[in-house]
C-alpha cells in the first residue's frame, strides 16, 4: 500500500523504518526462546553465576539425557520421554477426537433433514460460550465420580465437550456446493458414500488445518492436566513444567539445563508444526473463527 | 442449509449422538452443576451441603480479597488487550507493507503462537531471576530491584508482559490477513484518493480492519480472563500467597485447594455470567455494525 | 429412451409459495424439450422434480410407463448436468465420469471401456488423468456431459449447463450438444433463460414464467405466433415490438393510420405484436417513424424510433441505407399478432 507515487528517497527512508520495526518485533519473541536454548547449553553453575550470556556451552547432550531419561519428581517415573509420550497422545487423541466428532455432526446437522435439528445445533453450539475453565471444578468432580482421574480418557474427552470443530466443519460443508450432492445423489451415492468418497477428500485442507489447531492446543493444555493428572506418569511436558519451576525454588543447586531444555521439548513439536503448516495453519485459524 | 437433503431418519442421529452425550456429560451436567452448588454450602470434609441461596454471592461481593481481584483482572485484561492488539497491528501493518523477507518476518512474528501459557511463565520466571535474570539485572541499571513473587507490583508486570508477549502473534496473523483480504482495488483507489499515508490508513485501512479488531477484541478480553492461567499460575510458581491472580485463577484456588465448593461455584458462575455478556457483546456489536460484505 | 408425462404437476414449498403450478403436458420419446424463462419462473423447480432433486406435491410424473413421484434421483434412470458442472474436485477425469458406474456395481473394465468411449466422444481423451481444476471451462462442461453420457440414461436433464461459459464457447457448445443428443437420440429437457439457446437446440420449447407454462411448441410457432405478450417479448432478440391500437369503425387504429382488419368485437382493448424484421421500410408505405438511433450490427442494422408516441424497432438489411430522421413504412397485415391488453393473451384472427 505505500505509495510508488512518491519520490525514491522518502520510500526508501520508509522502508528502512518498517524492517526496524518489525526486526524489533522478532527479536521481542525470539530472544526469550533463545535465551532458554542458551541456558540449556551451560553447567548450572555457570548460570548461577553469571545467567543467560552469549556463552554457547557443551552441556546440550548431557542436559538432553536428564531431561529425556532422568525423572524429576518423587516416584521416578515422569522422565521426558514420557512425558513427552504423553503429551503427543494428548494433542492427537484430542486432535483425532474432535475432528471426528465435528465432521460427524456438522455433517448431520447440515446435510439430514432432523425434526430436531435445530435443538442440537443450539445444544452443540452453546458450548462455544463456556471455556472449560469456568466449569472446570464441577467438570473435575464428575471425571473423578466417573472414576477417570490419572486416565487418557479423563484428560482428552472432556477437552473434547465443545464445539469449535463443529463449527469449523459446518461452515465448510455450507460452503461446499450444493449441486455436489445433487450430482452425487443421481450417481447413485449415498450419505454414507457421499460422505466418504466426496466429503471427507474434499475436505483435506481443512482436515490438517483443524489437525494442527487442534493438536497445538491440546498439547499446550496446562489447568484441566494439573487436575485431572496426579500421577506423574500421567504428566505431559506442559504439566511438568510448574514442577520444574517449584523444584528451582526448592533446591540449593537448581538443575537449570536440564528445566530449560524440557521447556524447549515442550515447545519444539507445537513450533515445528506451526512453522511448516504455516499456510494451512493460518487458513484454519482465520476462517474457523469467523 | 442445504436444499438437497438425505432423508434418512437414524443415520444423523447416530452421527450426533457421539458427540450430544459428550457434551451433556462433560458440558451441561458440570454447567448445571455449578450453577446449583452456588447455591448450596459445602461441609469441608466433604459430609453433606446446605442451602444457602444466594449466600455464597453475597459473600462473594462482600469480600475485600475477591473485589481487589476483580479490580485486578480488570486491569490486567485492559492492558494485555490493549498492548497486544497495538503491537500486532503495527508489526501486522509494516509486515503487510515489506516486500523482501515478507515470509520470514512473518515466521518468526507467528511462532510464538505455539508457545503453551506456562511455557510463557516459565521464560519469565527464567528472565526475572532473582539473582541473576537478565531482566531483573535490566531494571537494576536504573537502580530498582525487581522482585517477582515478591512485590506485587512486579509480579503484576512480569504477567502482564508475558501474557502480551504470548498474544501478539495470534493478533499478528489476524490483522495481517484482514489487510490482506483488502481488496488491490479499493488500496489503489485510496492511493488515488488520499495524498498522506497516514490518512490513508485511518480513513481507509483502519475501518476495514474494524471487523476483524472487533472480533479480537472479544478474543483477547477471553483470552486475558481464561487462557493467562497457565501464565499466573508459573510466574507465581504455584504459591498465590499476596501475589496478583486473575478471577480464574481465584476460582482453583478457591475450590481445588480450598475446598471451597460453594464459594468457587458462584465464582464461575459469575464467569460465566461475563462470558455470556461479551458474547452478547461481539453478537450484537460485530455482527450487526460492523459487516461491510 | 422414455417418454415423460407430466399430469398435473404442482410444487408448492413449505412456506406456501407456488413455485410451479399444476402443469401436464408430454415429452416424446428422443425429443430435444427447452424449459425457457426468466429466474424465479419455476422453469429449474420443474427440471428439478424430474431429477426427483425436489420432491413433487401434487400430480404424477411419469418417465417412461414408472410413476416416479416416490423413486429416488439414483433409480431414476436420468443423468444431469449441472450450471456449475459439479464435478468432484478431488477426483480424476476418469474417476468423475466413472463414478456413477461404479456406484451401480457394474465391473471395472466395463466402466474402463465405457470412460474410453466417451472420452472418445467428447475429445477428452488425453485428459483422463486430470484433476477438474487442471482443465478449461469447455472442458469441464465436456466432463460433466462424459458423465451422463456414460450411464446410458433414459433421460438427460440440463440445468443452464453453458451459462458459464463465454459466448464464443457457448455457440460451440450449443452445437455440439445438439449434435450429440441427434447422435444418442436421449430424451433431453434442458433448462436455460437464453432464449437463443432455446431456439436454436430445441424441438419443442417450453416458455414459462410465474410457475405457468406460457405456451408450447416448436421454435417457429413459438417465434412466429406468440400465445401472450409475455411470450412475444421474452422470446426473440431484439422482441416483438407491441403497440397499442384502437378500435375505428373501420379497423385498428395505429397512430394516425387505420388497419382495415375485421377483428371480432369483444369489447376488450388490443395490442398489435409484429416482429422487427417484419416492418418493411417503403418510401410509399402508410405509417411514418421518427428513427433516434441506428444501432450498426453488420450483417443488419437495428432502428430505434417511435410510431406516434410508441416505441418501436425496426430490423433492415445491411445493404439498406437509413439516416437519422422520418422513416416511411409499410406492415402485411397476415404477419400481425394481437393480444388482448388485459389478459396478454393472443387473440385469433
Amino acid at each position: 500500500m505505500t505509495a510508488t507515487l512518491k519520490p525514491r528517497k522518502r520510500l526508501r527512508l520508509s522502508t528502512v523504518m518498517d524492517h526496524i520495526v518489525l526486526t524489533l518485533g522478532a527479536l521481542f519473541m525470539l530472544v526469550p526462546m533463545l535465551m532458554v536454548l542458551q541456558l540449556s547449553t551451560v553447567p548450572d553453575a555457570e548460570i548461577i553465576q553469571r545467567g543467560p550470556s552469549l556463552h554457547i556451552g557443551d552441556q546440550l547432550d548431557d542436559n538432553f539425557v536428564k531431561a529425556m531419561f532422568e525423572a524429576s519428581g518423587f516416584s521416578g517415573k515422569n522422565t521426558g520421554v514420557s512425558m513427552l509420550m504423553n503429551s503427543f497422545i494428548l494433542g492427537i487423541g484430542f486432535a483425532v477426537g474432535k475432528i471426528i466428532l465435528g465432521m460427524m455432526a456438522a455433517y448431520a446437522i447440515v446435510y439430514f433433514r432432523l425434526r430436531f435439528a435445530t435443538l442440537a445445533f443450539w445444544a452443540i453450539f452453546t458450548t462455544l460460550l463456556l471455556p472449560l475453565e469456568v466449569r472446570i471444578l464441577p467438570s473435575y468432580e464428575i471425571v473423578q465420580s466417573l472414576g477417570m482421574l490419572n486416565t487418557y480418557q479423563g484428560l482428552i474427552i472432556p477437552l473434547i465437550a465443545s464445539a469449535t470443530a463443529t463449527f469449523f466443519f459446518r461452515q465448510f460443508f455450507m460452503s461446499v456446493p450444493e449441486e455436489l450432492v445433487e450430482a452425487a445423489r443421481i450417481d447413485g451415492a449415498g450419505p454414507v458414500k457421499f460422505f466418504i468418497d466426496i466429503l471427507v477428500p474434499l475436505s483435506r485442507t481443512m482436515i490438517a488445518a483443524m489437525f494442527i489447531i487442534m493438536f497445538v492446543y491440546g498439547w499446550n493444555q496446562y489447568l484441566w492436566p494439573t487436575m485431572i493428572t496426579t500421577e506423574e506418569d500421567m504428566y505431559t511436558l506442559v504439566r511438568g513444567i510448574k514442577q520444574i519451576i517449584q523444584v528451582f525454588e526448592g533446591t540449593n543447586l537448581p538443575e537449570y539445563g536440564r528445566g530449560n531444555l524440557l521447556a524447549l521439548i515442550a515447545v519444539i513439536p507445537p513450533v515445528l508444526i506451526v512453522v511448516f503448516f504455516q499456510s494451512w495453519f493460518v487458513k484454519g485459524l482465520t476462517e474457523s473463527d469467523k | 442449509m442445504k436444499r438437497a437433503l438425505f432423508s434418512n431418519i437414524w443415520l444423523p442421529v447416530a452421527l450426533l449422538l457421539p458427540q450430544l452425550v459428550i457434551i451433556a456429560v462433560f458440558f451441561y451436567w458440570p454447567a448445571g452443576y455449578a450453577v446449583q452448588s452456588s447455591f448450596y454450602l459445602q461441609d469441608p470434609f466433604g459430609f453433606g451441603s446446605t442451602f444457602v441461596g444466594a449466600g455464597n454471592y453475597q459473600s462473594l461481593f462482600r469480600n475485600n480479597e475477591y473485589l481487589k481481584i476483580a479490580n485486578f483482572t480488570l486491569w490486567f485484561t485492559v492492558i494485555v488487550t490493549f498492548f497486544s492488539l497495538a503491537i500486532a497491528l503495527i508489526l501486522a501493518v509494516k509486515a503487510d507493507r515489506v516486500i523482501r523477507g515478507a515470509k520470514t518476518y512473518r515466521t518468526l512474528l507467528m511462532w510464538v503462537y505455539a508457545v503453551a501459557p506456562p511455557v510463557a511463565g516459565f521464560i519469565a520466571v527464567i528472565m526475572f531471576n532473582q539473582s541473576w535474570g537478565p531482566l531483573t539485572e535490566f531494571f537494576a541499571l536504573f537502580g530498582y530491584r525487581f522482585q517477582v513473587g515478591v512485590n506485587f507490583n512486579d509480579t503484576a508486570f512480569a504477567m502482564i508482559l508475558t501474557s502480551i508477549w504470548k498474544q501478539v502473534p495470534v493478533n499478528f496473523i489476524f490483522f495481517l490477513s484482514g489487510l490482506q483480504s483488502i481488496p488491490r482495488s479499493v488500496r489503489e483507489a485510496a492511493l488515488i484518493d488520499n495524498r498522506s499515508a497516514s490518512g490513508r490508513f485511518w480513513t481507509v485501512t483502519f475501518p476495514l480492519l474494524a471487523p476483524t479488531g472487533f472480533f479480537l477484541l472479544i478474543i483477547n478480553i477471553t483470552y486475558a480472563l481464561f487462557d493467562t492461567f497457565g501464565i499466573v499460575d508459573t510466574v507465581v510458581k504455584g504459591e498465590p500467597g499476596n501475589n496478583p491472580m486473575t478471577l480464574v485463577y481465584k476460582v482453583y484456588v478457591d475450590g481445588f485447594r480450598g475446598n471451597d465448593l460453594g464459594g468457587s461455584s458462584a465464582q464461575s458462575v459469575v464467569l460465566m455470567a461475563l462470558v455470556l455478556a461479551l458474547t452478547f457483546v461481539q453478537f450484537r456489536l460485530v455482527e450487526r455494525r460492523i459487516h461491510y460484505t | 429412451m422414455a417418454v415423460v408425462h407430466f399430469d398435473a404437476v404442482q410444487k408448492v414449498y413449505p412456506n406456501g409459495f407456488e413455485a410451479v403450478k399444476p402443469a401436464s403436458f408430454y415429452i416424446e420419446d428422443g425429443e430435444f424439450v427447452v424449459l425457457v424463462g426468466p429466474s424465479g419462473c419455476g422453469k429449474s423447480t420443474m427440471l428439478r422434480m424430474i431429477a426427483g432433486l425436489e420432491e413433487i406435491s401434487n400430480g404424477v410424473l411419469q418417465i417412461g410407463d414408472r410413476v416416479v413421484n416416490d423413486i429416488d434421483p439414483a433409480d431414476r434412470d436420468i443423468a444431469m448436468v449441472f450450471q456449475n458442472y459439479a464435478l468432484y474436485p478431488h477426483m480424476s477425469v476418469r474417476n468423475n465420469i466413472g463414478y456413477g458406474l461404479k456406484n451401480r456395481a457394474v465391473p471395472r473394465d466395463v466402466i474402463a471401456a465405457k470412460v474410453d468411449e466417451a472420452a472418445k466422444m467428447l475429445n477428452l481423451s488425453d485428459y483422463l488423468d486430470r484433476k477438474p481444476s487442471q482443465l478449461s471451462g469447455g472442458q469441464r462442461q465436456r466432463v460433466a456431459m462424459g458423465r451422463a453420457i456414460v450411464r446410458d440414461p433414459a433421460l438427460f436433464l440440463f440445468d443452464e449447463p453453458l451459462s458459464n461459459l463465454d459466448a464464443k464457447l457457448r455457440n460451440q457448445m450449443r452445437i455440439e450438444i445438439k449434435a450429440l443428443q441427434r447422435r444418442l437420440g436421449v430424451t433431453s429437457v434442458y433448462v436455460t433463460h437464453d432464449q437463443v439457446e432455446a431456439m436454436t437446440m430445441a424441438d419443442r420449447i417450453i416458455v414459462m414464467n410465474g410457475g405457468v407454462i406460457e405456451q408450447i411448441g416448436t421454435p417457429s410457432e413459438i417465434y412466429q405466433s406468440p400465445a401472450s405478450t409475455f411470450v412475444a417479448s421474452f422470446m426473440g432478440a431484439p422482441p416483438m415490438n407491441l403497440l397499442e391500437v384502437t378500435r375505428a369503425d373501420t379497423g385498428l387504429r395505429l397512430a394516425d393510420q387505420i388497419l382495415p382488419l375485421d377483428l371480432p368485437d369483444t369489447g376488450a382493448e388490443l395490442i398489435l405484436g409484429i416482429r422487427p424484421e417484419d416492418i418493411i421500410p417503403d418510401p410509399n408505405g402508410p405509417f411514418s417513424i421518427m428513427v433516434d438511433i441506428v444501432e450498426e450490427l453488420g450483417a443488419h442494422r437495428l432502428l430505434h424510433g417511435r410510431l406516434g408516441d410508441q416505441s418501436v424497432t425496426v430490423h433492415v438489411p445491411k445493404d439498406y441505407t437509413v439516416a437519422e430522421g422520418v422513416l416511411r413504412f409499410a406492415m402485411p397485415i397476415e404477419v400481425l399478432s394481437f393480444f388482448d391488453a388485459a389478459s396478454g393473451q393472443r387473440v385469433s384472427r
